[in-house]
Parts: structure tokens; sequence; C-alpha cells
């Protein structure tokens, strides 16, 4: 066999008004784990998806070839055939139903038509223990965390002979414990004979795995990078992915926070009765006038329910304790009343329920503040949306053909930048970011934290739910570490350290 | 212009036009079949107060499928609140201007508490209209058990689905005798605004580099528009001019059509069917957005029944059978989407016309009733494949 396990020659993509590849070649040798980067946009999820068969053969220029040979994939189920797997950043796992009926999905063993679940359940126990995951095959998916729900995916596409594994965005909505453990089990498999390809924006993880690195930029190859040869490093990275050096991450920030504290929570408690359980007990918290205030602490905390639970309640949590806001005590009702008072709240969660995907660009942005685009009576104004909407996606640089591309055509990155958008239209006094930077590039996150800075010098306050925990220690004033519903500490940005967040985050 | 330009832009644009060729063809056909009977001034006058009813209806029910619900009660509802309609002008001798402005809030109420259960309780509204269905339904044959079919026999009533509108000039007048002048007046009126508001609006996207027809596809489309105002309004003033219905029926297309894509009502209504949850948390209420498009479809059922009470001017124990599985067909026709946030209000109308088109034109070919309901199955079967097929191919490509 030779050593090259997958080659793709000149390939072209193009959507309506955009060139999505142009003429990208792209080889990975046998047993390699080979890292993909760029810039959001730049073409790494089309790349993989003109691989993989979601966009099928014919509907692209050039060649694929596995082992040397040319293919030809008409669908996921062809491309599976040949060994290949694809995992995306959104999970495709059916949450009502257990561990080992989603790892066999779509590949049930039976024993004539009905389904031998004793060998499925001994199958997939088997997979689980290839990717260390200790959990109980009957398990339901709904009931495990994102890090765990990640490795049965993993399990699910092993349980199908996958010889080349393409992970898209694996690590973005984990922590780092769960980024660790990934990691590991990923060169675990490598020593298993698995050949890996995996997109990510999270450099510091791509340089302590990549054999080998493929730049994207702009639809086009930019560079192959060897780990044997010692190229890979980020400033090498970020100069190849962005075009440019940035050396500094974290743009200073030049005024400092007034005394004046916008926001106070006491005592706050919500008991969620969907599961019948407190999912924030005590907590206690104060947001100053243009402070940046972030929030850290494990998947499943109690962050986003925090954070949800003081923008209007939409869950219906049972709540007790006060909220002040500018000094005046609260109690919101609907996420209207909140943003109507000066909170806002960006979602984590941009395609389940921060984006209508199916709604263009333009009628994302402005969705959450229409009613500042009403002119004569009661008709927006569409040249007002027009131009609010070209003028974020300049701040920004969301890369899209127009404003009034759908959402759900633009790469992940720039879904997340809409997002955020629609809050910075918003104007509100305190703005609380869930996952800002998911999914986005360098260059990109460099923008946001500019604009962050911009927004809290100008008299905004920015509440930073994060799990990367270098980008809280960045940005952040000060920071409330929060475990199992309750603020465990709170540090000022001096003394916040990777060691001490983690040690209150898993009191 | 190059042709692959143009076939691009066939290609990206054909679900819209693919239902007004369909409605041209399918008129084609029966104009043909019939000798000319189909096209005729009185014909079309007739197929259009037909519509009228119906049309009504998938207005309203095009905003219940878009927020991802459905109405299964209308049907009788139009009919139970005709027969109210009937009983207060016949019975209780209630003046017209005041009958119908109860029955329009009769419907209004009878929405709200369709969308009681769906809203607060989250009961799928498929499950709470079926039981208005029945209860409705029940209420019809109640009102008209003790008299049977209701004869209404008050000329302003019956004139909102018989009458047209009076003319401006004697029809003897020497310049185009027996012509409806005003209807031509309004016609040319109507055309007019379509053209300079078209022109605007392409002025205002262009302005903002943002993408328009090309120049020669964009007169095409005015005069194909224009064409077809002026050929309608020519076969209609040469019967009577417009209807009543006709012009109830426009007002409320307007009207929902400007909500629909210019409000932030409008705006609010598409995002809640095409995210409820993203919706919410941008500040939508989810549970009023529900009410207000219930309340939306109970009055325009409401208006459904009267004009279907006053066009057989008589309100009858089965009126309104059906009706309900009509609109949701003409809706699905002009290309509303199940999974929601999809759909126009225009589309909805062209979609009533393709569907009452095929019955009016069968009925005068003398198909048998049973034939004619496998085609009207069929037709709606095609052109819900049709929109699935060019959806699909518009995502991929
Ligand atoms: N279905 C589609 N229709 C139209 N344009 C598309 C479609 N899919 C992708 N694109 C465009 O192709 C380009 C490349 O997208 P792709 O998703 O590959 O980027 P990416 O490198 O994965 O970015 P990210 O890091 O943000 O995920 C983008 O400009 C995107 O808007
Ligand atoms: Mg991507």
């Amino acid at each position: 066999m030779s050593d090259t396990i997958l080659e793709m020659r000149k390939i072209t993509k193009t959507f309506p008004g955009v060139t999505a590849l142009s003429d990208v070649s792209f080889k990975v040798r046998r047993g390699d784990i080979h890292c993909l980067v760029g810039e959001n946009g730049a073409g790494k999820s089309t790349l993989m998806k003109v691989l993989s068969g979601v966009h099928p053969h014919g509907s692209f220029e050039g060649d694929i070839l596995i082992d040397g040979e040319r293919r030809a994939f008409r669908g996921i189920a062809d491309s599976e055939r040949a060994g290949i797997a694809i995992i995306y950043q959104e999970l495709a796992l059916v949450p009502e139903m257990t561990v080992y009926e989603n790892i066999l999905l779509g590949h049930e063993l039976r024993r004539g038509p009905v389904i031998d679940w004793n060998a499925t359940i001994q199958k997939a126990s088997s997979m689980l223990e290839r990717v260390r995951l200790d959990v109980n095959p009957a398990t339901k998916v709904k009931d495990l965390g994102v890090g765990k729900q990640q490795l049965v995916e993993i399990a699910k596409a092993l349980s199908r002979d996958v010889r080349l594994l393409i992970l898209d965005e694996p690590t973005a909505a984990l922590n780092e414990d769960d980024c660790d453990n990934l990691l590991g089990i990923i060169r675990d498999l490598k020593t298993q004979g698995v050949t890996c390809v995996m997109i990510s924006h999270k450099l510091k993880e791509v340089i302590s795995i990549a054999d080998r690195v493929t730049v994207l930029r702009d639809g086009k190859t930019v560079r192959d990078l060897d780990a044997a040869k010692g190229e890979i490093a980020e400033p090498v990275l970020i100069k190849h992915m962005v075009g440019r050096e940035i050396d500094n991450v974290y743009p200073p920030r030049l005024a400092k926070p007034k005394d004046e504290v916008v926001l106070e929570v006491r005592d706050w408690n919500a008991y969620d009765p969907r599961i019948g359980r407190k999912v924030l007990k005590d907590v206690a918290l104060h947001v100053r006038k243009g402070e940046i205030v972030g929030i850290a602490g494990l998947m499943g905390s109690g962050r986003t329910e925090l954070a949800r639970s003081l923008f209007g309640n939409p869950d219906g949590y049972e709540l007790s304790g006060e909220l002040v806001l500018k000094g005046r005590p609260r109690r919101f009702k609907s996420p209207r009343d909140a943003i109507d008072a000066g909170l806002a709240y960006a979602s984590e969660d941009r395609k389940g329920n921060g984006l209508i995907l199916i709604q263009d660009v333009k009628q994302n942005i402005t969705l959450a503040n229409l009613r500042a685009l009403v002119r004569r009576g009661a008709a927006v104004d569409a040249n007002a949306e027009v131009k609010v909407a070209n003028g974020y996606r300049e701040a920004l640089n969301i890369k899209t053909p127009s404003v009034e591309q759908k959402v759900v055509n633009l790469s992940g990155g720039n879904q997340q930048k809409v997002s955020v958008a629609k809050w910075l239209f918003v104007k509100p006094d305190v703005l609380i970011l869930d996952e800002p930077t998911r999914g986005i590039d360098v260059g990109a996150k460099y923008e946001i934290y500019t604009i962050m800075n911009r927004l809290v010098e100008e008299g905004m306050s920015i509440i930073m739910i994060s799990s990367e925990l270098p980008e809280v220690l960045g940005m952040s004033d000060r920071v409330y570490v929060i475990s199992a519903g309750r603020v465990t500490g709170e540090l000022a940005a001096a003394e916040a350290n990777q060691e001490n967040i983690m040690r209150l985050a898993t009191s | 212009m190059t042709i692959q330009g143009l076939k691009k832009i066939v290609r990206s644009n054909i679900r819209e036009y693919g239902m007004y060729i369909a409605l041209v063809v399918i008129m084609a056909i029966f104009s043909i079949a019939t000798k000319g009977t189909f096209i005729s001034s009185r014909n079309i006058a007739n197929l259009l107060n037909q519509t009228g009813y119906i049309a009504v209806l998938a207005v309203g029910m095009t905003l219940v499928i878009v927020i991802r619900h459905i109405d299964l009660s209308v049907g009788f509802l139009a009919g139970f609140l005709g027969a109210v309609a009937a009983i207060a002008i016949v019975a209780w001798e209630l003046p017209v201007w005041l009958v119908i402005p109860m029955i329009l809030a009769m419907g209004v109420v009878a929405g709200l508490v369709t969308a009681f259960p769906v809203a607060a309780l989250g009961i799928p509204a498929f499950v709470a209209s079926l039981a208005g269905w029945l209860i409705y339904r029940g209420l019809l044959l109640r009102v008209t058990s003790a008299t049977g079919t209701i004869i209404i026999p008050n000329e302003a009533f019956n004139a909102i689905g018989n009458g047209y509108i009076p003319d401006l000039f004697p029809a003897e007048s020497p310049f185009l005798p027996g012509m409806h002048k005003l209807t031509l007046l309004l016609g040319l009126c109507a055309a007019l605004f379509f053209v300079v508001s078209q022109i605007r609006a392409r002025r205002a996207k262009r302005a903002y580099a943002l993408e328009v027809l090309p120049a020669d596809l964009f007169a095409l489309k005015l005069v194909f528009v224009v064409g077809v105002v002026a050929l309608v309004t020519w076969i209609l003033a040469g019967y009577n001019g417009l209807s009543w219905t006709l012009v109830i029926v426009l007002a409320v297309v307007a009207a929902y059509d400007y909500v629909t894509k210019q409000t932030v009502l409008g705006r609010h209504i598409y995002a809640v069917g095409g995210n409820p949850e993203a919706a919410e948390l941008s500040g939508i209420s989810v549970k009023r957005i529900t009410y207000i498009v219930f309340a939306s479809m109970g009055f325009l059922t409401a208006l459904s029944g009267i004009l279907f009470a006053s066009r057989l001017q008589s309100a009858t124990p089965t009126a309104g059978t059906l009706f309900e599985m009509d609109a949701i067909a003409s809706a699905y026709i002009g290309g509303v989407s199940a999974a929601g946030g999809v759909g126009s209000i225009t589309g909805s109308l062209v979609g009533a016309l393709v569907y009452m088109s095929l019955m009016n034109g069968m009925n005068l070919l003398g198909t048998d009733i049973s034939l004619q309901y496998v085609i009207r199955g069929a037709v709606l079967a095609l052109a819900v494949i049709f929109d699935v097929a060019t959806r699909r191919r518009a995502a991929k490509s």
C-alpha cells in the first residue's frame, strides 16, 4: 500500500456568489494526525464535505484519490464504505436514544429481520472501551455531557471500521479537561492505525497533536507544514492563516472600569421544575460600569443557567433572590423585559437558539431591535436595515457575498459573528456573551476582543462566559468561578490563573 | 445578458415563478378545452367570486402554518358564523352594519379560544383545532336544526357575495360602451402603482449594491405583470366590473402582504416560524405571536363565513364542510413549508386560484366529481414535490 491514504487534487467548489475552494490540493499520509487550519470561511468544512460526499461527485471539479485510486462518492454512504467517517461540530446523535442504539444506528446488527440487542450492546461496549468512555451503554445520550457525547460520536465512527476519521472542530464546545481527553484518544487511535484529519481553531492543540498541518486561506492552500521538520509553531500558523502577524492576542484596554455597580445579584436561587432540582444556589455577583467580568466553570456547572435565569427566565425556573439593574430591583418576566431594561444575552448555541438559519444575514442582525428601524408608523425601513447590517458586516469582517445571504450558507465562524452582531445592535447596558468566540479564528477573535474593549470603554458592561481559560484570563477585570450551581470564588484579574480557576471550578 | 445567466436566474427563481406558470398553463388548457367559455368575462368573474371565501382562509392559514401550527376548525367555524349572521339578520332583525362587525369579532374570539390551549398549555394545534372542528360542527347543526336552511332576504348582505361596484359613468355612454369604466380606471392605477413601487425598490437595492434582476429581465417582469393586470381588468370590465368579493379579497391580501413583508409584527411572525427558541431569546413573545396569528385566522374565518353565506344568500347545515382542507391545500400549493418560517401571502392567493380554477374548469367540462378529487389531489402532490425538489436544489447548488 502506498504511503498516501488520501489525495485531493485541484478541487474547485463554487456556490452562487462564492468560490469556496479554488484549485485546492490536499494530501494525507497514512497514520498521520493531519490538522486543517484557516480563517472562518476559508473552506475547511467545505473541503471535508467534498471528501465525504456531502457535496457529491459532479458538484465540484477535481479528483479524490483514496489509496491512489480515483473515487467518486455520490453520498455519505459511499464514503463510509470506503472507510471514511466525518464527525461534524454539530453532533448528530439522537438524544432520546441510548448510547448503544446510537452507536449502531443505521448499521444495526441483525439476526434475520430483528435486531440482535445482545450483540449490539456487546459491540457498543467494546467501542466505548476504545474511546475510554466509562458509561453504561444503556444511558440515554441526552443525559451525557457534550464531551462524552463527542466520544460517543467517535465510538460510532469506529464501529464502522473507519480508516480515515475526519473531525470538524471537535473541541470547540469542550472545556480544557475534555479537550485533553479527546486529544489523548485521537493519539490512541493513531497507534491503532486510524488516520485523522482534524479541523481546529485552537492553535495550541494543533501544535501539540499535529504531525502535519495544512493552512487554507480564501479557498486556496497556502502552506503544508511538517512537525518532523519543526515547522509548526503558533506565529507561523497565524501568519499563514491571517496573512499578517498578531503579536498580542488580547488587545490592550484604555479605560478602567468605573466604581458604579450596574448589575447586582444576591441570594439568587433557581429551581428547574422540569428536571426537579436546583440549578443555582445562593449566587451573588456584581458587575461595574465599563467592566468585563469573566465567568468560568465546567460544562454543566450552571453558567448558562445563570445567564438565562437573569435574562427573563425563558426556561421557567422558579427563582428567588434579588436582581438589581442600574439601581432598580428587577424581576424580568421575559427576554423582552430584560432587553427593554438594558440586559442582553448572546446564546452559546447559535444553531439551536441563537440564529434563524433560514433567514438572511440582515434579518438576523436586526431581529432583536427591529423597532429601532421603524419609520413612518409601522413599516421597517428596508434601506436603513441594509445599512445597519452592512455596518456590522464590515466591523466584524463577516464573510458573505451580501447581507441577503441566508445564514445557513455561512461558515460556522461567520454565523457566530452574526449572532454577536445581533446583540451589538441592541446596544444594551449589560451584555452577557456566552462562549462568544466559539469556532472563531484567531484574527476574528482579535476583532471581537477589540470590539468588546471598545464597548466597555464606551460604558457598556460585559459578562463573558467562556470555557477557554486563556480568554477569560486575558480579557476579564474580574473572574467568578462557578461549580455545581454555586459561586465558588471571585478573583481579581491580577490574582487569577489557570490553576486557581481550575481548582475552584472542581471544588 | 448571457443565456447562462438567464438560466441561472430562472433556476434560482423557479419556485416563485413556477406557480404563476402553472396557473397560466391550467387556465390556458381549460380555455381551449371549453372553447373559450372558461376565459369568458362571466366565468372569470364567477371564478374569482368562488375563490374569495377560500382565498381569505388560505391567507390566514398561511400564517398559521408559517408558525408551525395548523387550524382544522376553520371550515365549520365559517359555516357556524355564517349561520349566526343569518339568524341575526332574519330572526333578531339586526341591521347588516351591526351584524358584520359582530360576526368578525366573534371570529377573533373563536381564534383566541383555539390559541389558548396551544399557546398557554403547549397542546398541539392539530388536536386543539380538531376539538374545535367537532364543536363548531355541532353548533352549526344545532342552530340550523329548527329551521334547516335559513334564507337571507337582505339585499345589502347578499351584495357582498354577488354584487359589483357601481360605475362612474353610465354603461351606454359612447366612450367604451358596455365596459365598466371605474374597473378600468382602478386597473390602470394598480398597474401604475406596481411599476412605480418596483422601480423605486430596485433603485434602493442598487444603492446598497444588493443583487437585483438585470435590467432586461426586470423590464420583462414589469411588462408581464402589467399585461396580466390589463388582461384581467379588461375581462372583468366586459362583464359587471369588480365584484365586492374581489374588492374585499384584494384588500385583505394587500393588507396582509404589507404586514408580513414590511412591519415588525410580520417579521416577528416569520422569526417565530423560523426558530421559536431563537425568536423568544430575541425578545419576541412566541405566545403573543401565537395568539395574534390564531386571532387573525378567526377573523378571516368569520369573513369567509360571511362571504359564503352571502354568496349562497342563505345559511345551510353543511356550510363550510371541508373548507379547511381547501385552504390548507391552497396554502401548500402556494409554497408554504410545513417546517415553518416559509410562505407568502401572494403565493397562497395564487395557490387558491390554481385550486379553484381546477374545480371551476372541471365543472365546466362536466368532469365526474370522483375524477375531480383525484385530479385535485394529484395537483397538490405535484406542487409540493416540485416545491421540495426546487428547494433542495437551491440549497445544494
Ligand atoms: N451551502 C452553501 N451555500 C453558499 N455558500 C456556502 C455554502 N457552504 C459554504 N459556503 C461558503 O463557502 C465558504 C467556505 O465555507 P466553509 O464552511 O468551508 O468555511 P470554514 O473554513 O469551515 O470556516 P469556519 O472556520 O468558520 O467553520 C464560506 O464563504 C461560506 O459562506
Ligand atoms: Mg467550518
